[in-house]
């Protein structure tokens, strides 16, 4: 796609939520429909101020809860249109119902889920009990570190989930990435939507010949639907990278499945979002000194990057998978028990350290992750391997 | 929305040949024989002649007509969940407006969101109460059969005051239901609705009129359309527009529509049949023909002698006006 390479590009400094906001405006977006929730708000407060100057040109929809949210999108959807909305924490867990549907109903809709705690206790700060709580209701989650990040995979989303007829969500954490400022390369309003073009047709409620959508499954067919479901997730893989590379060639900015930094290091800390930036930072430190530490950020979470997360434990002697939500009463953290499953299943042996950190907003500081590496480092054979850190 | 001049394109229904005979609805469903629902989706389809778009709620309909690999809709069609058709049906005619700005799509079409009255009264008032507010051009039909019949007659804030349902059974205790049925128009007129109305399947012409005017408005509507239900009422399913009719004449279901605020009463009663002609009919108020529930009775026909008086006496307010 040469006509795309070498694309005017404009540094802004932006919020992760404006980025987003402006990653929608650009994207050919038919319809938006969402309902305000901390830390989302300016998000669809910059989309309502685009609808409302005409630079958004789809249908903006204020609806009155999140649930209604995702049922306008899956019915923009069943019509043909490209559907978007964001949310945060409880709004996603009032969703959670609708998510469901617009997976199995296999329809492209792209979200923005400013990752935030859930209640009781009341907190509107960032971790990822949100997402992790919806991991599994068959939507495609990609994870951003920066607010560059979160804008680059909201446009890439549109074109994934038209191509593999799933739905994504772009994980960008609250408060850490959806209110701070900084820099982000938008491309020109030419460039992406030339990228994003329009949806590729598809049966809909709007076709000539009246088809009929969401049907009732009984036994016979039910766990068909669902297979297929699961393979075409765990497929998507592919379609993401190739939109992923064909982003690159425009941008120069190919994010990928996942982050390797200090490749094959002794201690590999397994991250999920923007802390994933302040451990690095600290690895590079404790590489200099001669330490054997390294980072893996995960960029998409579901599919899992499964061959790609195993070519990255090559040298690895232990993971250090740090969770920022709790699976209560469970063996480990939501990603420890992905990480450790896929390690099981390929008969891969590894020292495994599942931490749980940063609840509600609980800050992650270099010195957190320096302790955290040296305790890996220093593991021996009777050392605590699941454990809350930062709580005390 | 006054002065909308859509409004004058719609023609009422007079008679039977005025109607599309085009059915809409293929023969081999799996509802009940006598299914009160069923006749009224068949009523409201062949009320127009362009195919609207319906957005079921789960329910009766819904899962009689729809199970894998066969659907019994001869219009595009779609389920999502119970409480959010309303919501659906936002997103499908937000979508249709904007497919059109950008020249995808040629024609818009009607779209209708079909609930029951669980997916109306209760659970899916605020996707309704929503899609009201926001003003998108859609019929809302709620097929009223006055319980959860789906998941075994469980009663609804639309059941009424002394029906015996699963959750309100009769004892020594409870007369049945002990509240009155929602006053579900009176929630919608509240929202500036344009136009909001109610319909029985026992009258089909009112029926399929009140649908014309209501798809030719610009902005949201609602039908409340009576739709009994033989296995949940008790009664023989040869009998369900009798039934239906019964409770027009009885003036227990009052036939009348509400346009920008203004009521009339379509069908006046102005000699009712004695409440007892509709109740008889029904296993779920024999209770209330006993000697000792006698109280109970007479509390039921003040409670549809007032709703009657109220609603006419809002029309007449309005006539002299």
């Amino acid at each position: 796609m040469a006509q795309f390479e070498s694309v005017q590009t404009r540094k802004s400094l932006l919020t992760g939520d404006e980025a987003v906001a402006h990653a929608v405006r650009q994207s050919n977006v038919d319809l938006v429909a969402a309902y305000p929730i901390t830390p989302q708000t300016i998000i669809v407060e910059r989309i309502a101020d685009f609808a409302a100057s005409g630079a958004f040109t789809g249908q903006f929809v204020p609806v009155e809860s999140e649930h209604s949210a995702m049922s306008a999108c899956i019915g923009g959807a069943l019509a043909g249109a490209r559907a978007f909305t964001a949310t945060a924490s409880q709004g996603l867990a009032l969703m959670h119902e609708m998510l469901y549907a617009a997976s199995g109903l296999r329809l492209p809709i792209s979200m923005a889920i400013a990752n935030r705690a859930l209640n009781s206790p009341l907190n509107i700060h960032n971790d990822h009990t949100d997402v992790m709580g919806s991991i599994d209701s068959g939507w495609i989650q990609l994870f951003a570190e920066n607010a560059e990040e979160a804008y680059d995979r909201v446009i890439q989303s549109f074109r994934i989930a038209e191509a593999v007829n799933l739905p994504v969500a772009v994980n960008l954490d609250g408060f850490t990435l959806t209110h701070s400022t900084e820099p982000v390369e938008m491309l020109s309003d030419e460039a992406v939507r030339g990228f994003v073009g329009r949806p590729p047709k598809r049966d809909s409620l709007m076709d000539e010949a009246p088809k009929s959508f969401g049907l009732m499954s009984l036994p016979d067919s039910y766990q068909f639907f669902k297979e297929d479901q699961s393979r075409a997730t765990t497929g998507s893989g592919v379609t993401i990278s190739q939109v992923e590379g064909e982003y690159a060639k425009l941008s120069g900015r190919d994010h990928g499945p996942l982050k390797i930094f200090g490749s094959g290091s002794k201690v590999m800390m397994v991250m999920l979002g923007s802390y994933a930036g302040t451990a690095r930072t600290t690895a590079r430190q404790m590489k200099n000194g001669g330490e054997q530490v390294g980072v893996i950020s995960l960029g998409w979470l579901r599919p899992f990057p499964e061959r790609q997360f195993l070519d990255a434990l090559e040298g690895v002697e232990t993971l250090m998978i740090m969770d920022r939500s709790v699976s209560y009463g469970a063996p480990a953290g939501p990603l420890a028990s992905d990480v450790m499953s896929l390690l099981y299943r390929y008969g891969i042996k590894r020292k495994v350290i599942a931490v749980t950190y940063g609840l509600g907003g609980r800050g992650f500081l270099e010195e957190d992750a320096m302790k955290l590496f040296r305790y890996a480092e220093k593991s021996g054979p009777s050392f605590e391997s699941f454990f809350f850190y930062g709580g005390e | 929305m006054e002065g909308n001049s859509k409004l004058s394109q719609f023609q009422p229904v007079k008679s039977i040949f005025e109607i599309n005979r085009e059915e809409r609805m293929a023969p081999g469903h799996r509802a009940c024989a006598g299914c009160g629902p069923m006749i009224a989706v068949r009523q409201i389809l062949q009320s127009l002649d362009v195919k609207p778009v319906v957005i079921s709620a789960t329910g009766c309909v819904e899962v009689t007509t729809s199970t894998y690999p066969d659907s019994a809709w001869l219009v595009p069609w779609a389920h999502v969940a119970f409480e959010n058709s309303a919501a659906v049906a936002s997103g499908v005619e937000a979508a249709m407006h904007a497919l059109k700005v950008r020249g995808e799509l040629k024609e818009e079409r009607p779209v209708i969101a079909l609930a029951g009255d669980g997916g109306t009264f209760d659970i899916g008032l605020q996707a309704l109460s929503g899609a009201l507010e926001r003003g998108h051009r859609m019929l809302y039909v709620c097929y009223d059969n006055e319980a959860y019949m789906n998941t075994g007659i469980q009663r609804s804030s639309a059941t009424p005051f002394g029906a015996w349902t699963t959750t309100s059974p009769v004892g020594k205790e409870w007369p049945g239901k002990a509240e009155i049925k929602k006053d579900i128009m009176g929630i919608v007129v509240a929202h500036g609705t344009p136009y909001a109305a109610t319909a029985s399947i026992s009258h089909w012409k009112d029926l399929m009129t009140k649908v014309r005017k209501a798809v030719s408005q610009n902005g949201p509507t609602f039908l409340h359309v009576y739709a009994p239900c033989n296995r949940g009422w008790r009664f023989e399913p040869k009998d369900t527009v009798e039934v239906a009719k019964r409770a027009v004449e009885t003036r227990f279901f009052p036939l009348y529509e509400v346009e920008n605020g203004r009521y009339r009463v379509t069908v006046p009663v102005a000699k009712p049949r004695p409440l007892e002609d509709f109740l008889s009919l029904q296993g779920r108020f024999s209770h209330l023909l006993k000697p000792e529930n006698s109280e109970t009775l007479k509390e039921l026909k003040g409670i549809v002698e007032e709703r009657w008086s109220k609603i006419n006496a809002a029309a007449s307010v309005q006539a002299q006006v």
